[in-house]
């Protein structure tokens, strides 16, 4: 099936690198990262991580205060950038609040919530007193907390395959529309750090003890990070567009991407299917490039037999860190910046790239016309997600 | 109260067990009054599709997903690997989701990679692609309250909007530990569909659909002595469906999809209308 091209009529993203679109493009174009070493966890844990600042201080209003966790606050610090507030009001007074679906993705959502549970646990075996609020201790915990902040009432789903689930947000949300389920819809994701990946990652063997260097040959791994990021999904509208998606499986490992990147290469030939494009009208590709051996490793190489040299391609997981289940829209928004802007951010802490990276991989920054472009999420679990996106519609 | 517009999607294979419904030919049998449920509640099922090595080492949750997948798709007479797939949980595995907690509060650093793994909500699927070689996209979701409504309506969407059958999967187990006092959840539940978009020789109901905005919440309840087998069960307002599918009769039920929102369905298994093909209810436009 032919996706109906939807308008992105408001984004925003919110990480260590920035919050906002302009401190974000800002980060980028100046190549700062938003890696430090790990201050997150008590135990000790020897790598670099991707920490949004000043949670901490930002509770969240009373009315909300039963949703109140790490990744609540920062879904609603990730809510009061780039006027997305007011563009979801506007959608719900257009629409009416129960037209207008918040399709949402995450890997951990709150456990972090949960697993402070356990830490404090009291000698009766039970959660302190503050923590004991069912509502943070499930995954749908993100979706059901930003439907009630924005106050909607129309299909509301919390979508958790790992690292692609923010990107198949997009998906859901374009079948919701196009058989008229919605209106318009609220997609996007919020991951934050947690014991859980930043200990899980770690006995996987794939953390890295410094910032992590996508596509460097002497790269040692991932560096995680955390996100909040939302899009506002309508059939007309000023924005960039939604041309395509590509979903797929890789039926090979739970935890290693398929050798050949067979699922990967069917989500990227889906998506350009969809929005009936070929490879040489691709300007960006923003990859998933987590700095890890395998996936560093298939990406390049897909990229490299697919791709003409003169697509621009690049990880911008070195200014971000992997923000896993929000990784997706963390990237599909710089993906839209460069389609606004021009700019396509390079890769950033790596010295010099693998021998399998085909001359689309940059390091360095670069500018230029950018029509359609690409944003590729691939996950645990072998789910795949590809999002194809092109420039505005001339109004 | 305002409607939406009427769908129409087709049921070709039921997958189900429950601790006191084992399965769906004892389940058929058992809903419908026919039989008298078991005492005591079932062992789990062994998931064929797993190697030896690793079916006994499967955490509850992707042995019992597996397991009514597989069932669904053979009495769909559709290879698996042909079908994209939806599952459904509200928690995951709340026992592997306990045990991480525990290590992670008291000894973070000895977190087992595999456990690590199983963890993640999309394990089921994962697991299910890789035993079958399925490419075909997967989705899991989780809706709290409303999560067999949410994952059957992505079912159902993906279903017209990519004109391809869809393999639906929902699925809970018991709670244990500190985190099953904020999220109690009792016995295990999981129920499977193939869903087409079109009427073939192995459709056994027809639903019909339609997503509506409501006043209140609703929620068809199964017959008492029904909604006792799967008492406390996080996914257990999804046995109404499938009681309705045992029963040889039409049947209008609700599933709720939000406080207020609901998925509004007509279900006429093929015992009662046939041709199927043929709508009884009169399209909204």
């Amino acid at each position: 099936m032919r996706a109906v091209p939807l308008s992105v009529t408001a984004f925003t993203a919110s990480c260590a690198a920035g919050s906002g679109r302009t401190a974000l493009l800002e980060a980028l174009r100046a190549r700062r990262t938003g890696l430090a070493a790990n201050d997150f966890t008590e135990a000790p844990l020897d790598t670099f991580i991707g920490r949004v600042r000043g949670v901490e201080e930002q509770p969240l209003p009373g009315a909300l205060a039963e949703w109140e966790c790490r990744n609540n606050r920062l879904a609603w610090h990730g809510l009061q950038s780039d006027g997305f507030l007011q563009a979801v009001e506007a959608a719900r007074e257009r629409y009416g609040a129960g037209r207008v679906a918040v399709v949402l993705g995450t890997s951990t959502s709150s456990i972090g919530a949960t697993e402070e549970g356990y830490r404090r646990l009291g000698p009766d075996g039970q959660y302190p007193q503050e923590l004991r609020r069912p509502i943070v201790h499930t995954v749908h915990s993100l979706g059901y907390f930003v439907q009630r902040a924005l106050r909607l009432n129309g299909v509301c789903v919390t979508v958790a395959t790992a690292c692609s689930s923010s990107a198949k947000v997009f998906a859901q949300a374009e079948r919701l529309l196009r058989l008229g389920i919605a209106d318009a819809a609220v997609v996007g994701g919020v991951d934050t750090l947690c014991y859980s990946v930043l200990f899980g990652f770690n006995a996987l063997e794939l953390v890295s003890p410094e910032p992590c260097r996508p596509f460097d040959p002497a790269r040692r791994g991932i560096s995680l990070g955390e996100a909040a990021g939302f899009a506002l999904l309508e059939r007309e509208g000023r924005g960039p567009q939604l041309l395509g998606y590509g979903e797929s499986s890789d039926a090979h490992h739970m935890s290693s991407p398929h050798p050949e990147g067979l699922g990967a290469r069917l989500a990227v030939t889906d998506a350009l299917r969809r929005g009936g494009l070929e490879p040489r009208d691709i300007d960006y590709i923003n990859l998933h490039g987590t700095a890890s051996q395998k996936n560093d490793e298939v990406e390049a190489r897909l990229v490299a037999e697919l791709f003409p040299p003169d697509t621009r391609a690049s990880s911008t997981k070195g200014w971000t860190g992997h923000a896993l289940g929000a990784a997706g829209i963390l990237e599909a928004v710089i993906t839209l910046l460069a389609l606004e802007s021009g700019f396509m951010p390079g890769t950033l802490n790596s010295r010099e790239l693998d021998t399998t990276c085909g001359p689309q991989i940059r390091l360095e920054n670069g500018e230029g016309e950018v029509r359609h472009a690409l944003s590729h999420s691939f996950g645990f679990g072998g789910s795949n997600c590809v999002l194809l996106f092109g420039r505005a519609r001339l109004q | 109260m305002t409607s939406g517009r009427l769908h129409e999607v087709f049921i070709e294979g039921v997958g189900f067990w429950a601790s006191r419904l084992p399965g769906w030919a004892a389940a058929r049998e058992i809903l419908t009054g026919r039989a008298p449920a078991p005492a005591a509640p079932a062992p789990r099922p062994s998931p064929a599709l797993l190697p030896p090595a690793e079916r006994r080492r499967a955490p509850d949750t992707v042995a019992l997903a597996l397991e009514v997948a597989a069932r669904a798709c053979e009495a769909a007479g559709r290879d698996p690997k042909s079908l994209a797939s939806v599952f459904a949980s509200t928690h995951g595995d709340l026992a592997i989701s306990d045990a991480i907690c525990d290590t992670l509060a008291k000894t973070p650093s000895l977190t087992s990679p595999t456990k690590f793994h199983n963890s993640v909500h999309n394990a089921a699927a994962g697991y299910w692609t890789i035993g079958t070689g399925c490419l075909k996209p997967y989705t899991s979701v989780s809706g709290y309250y409303f999560t067999f409504g949410e994952g059957l309506l992505e079912a159902c969407v993906q279903a017209l909007s990519e004109a391809a059958p869809v393999l639906y999967v929902a699925f809970d187990i018991e709670a244990r530990g500190p985190v099953g006092t904020m999220q109690p959840s009792r016995g295990v539940f999981a129920g499977a569909l193939v869903i087409s978009p079109e009427a073939g020789e192995r459709t056994v109901a027809r639903l019909a659909w339609e997503v509506r905005e409501v006043d209140e919440p609703r929620q068809s309840e199964p017959r008492a002595a029904n909604a006792a087998l799967v008492e406390g069960n996080a996914m257990a307002n999804g046995l109404t469906l499938f009681e309705a599918l045992a029963d040889d009769v039409e049947r209008d039920i609700a599933q709720t999809l939000a406080p207020h929102l609901s998925l509004a369905m007509r279900v006429t298994p093929a015992a009662v209308a046939r041709p199927l093909a043929a709508p009884l209810m009169q399209r909204a436009q």
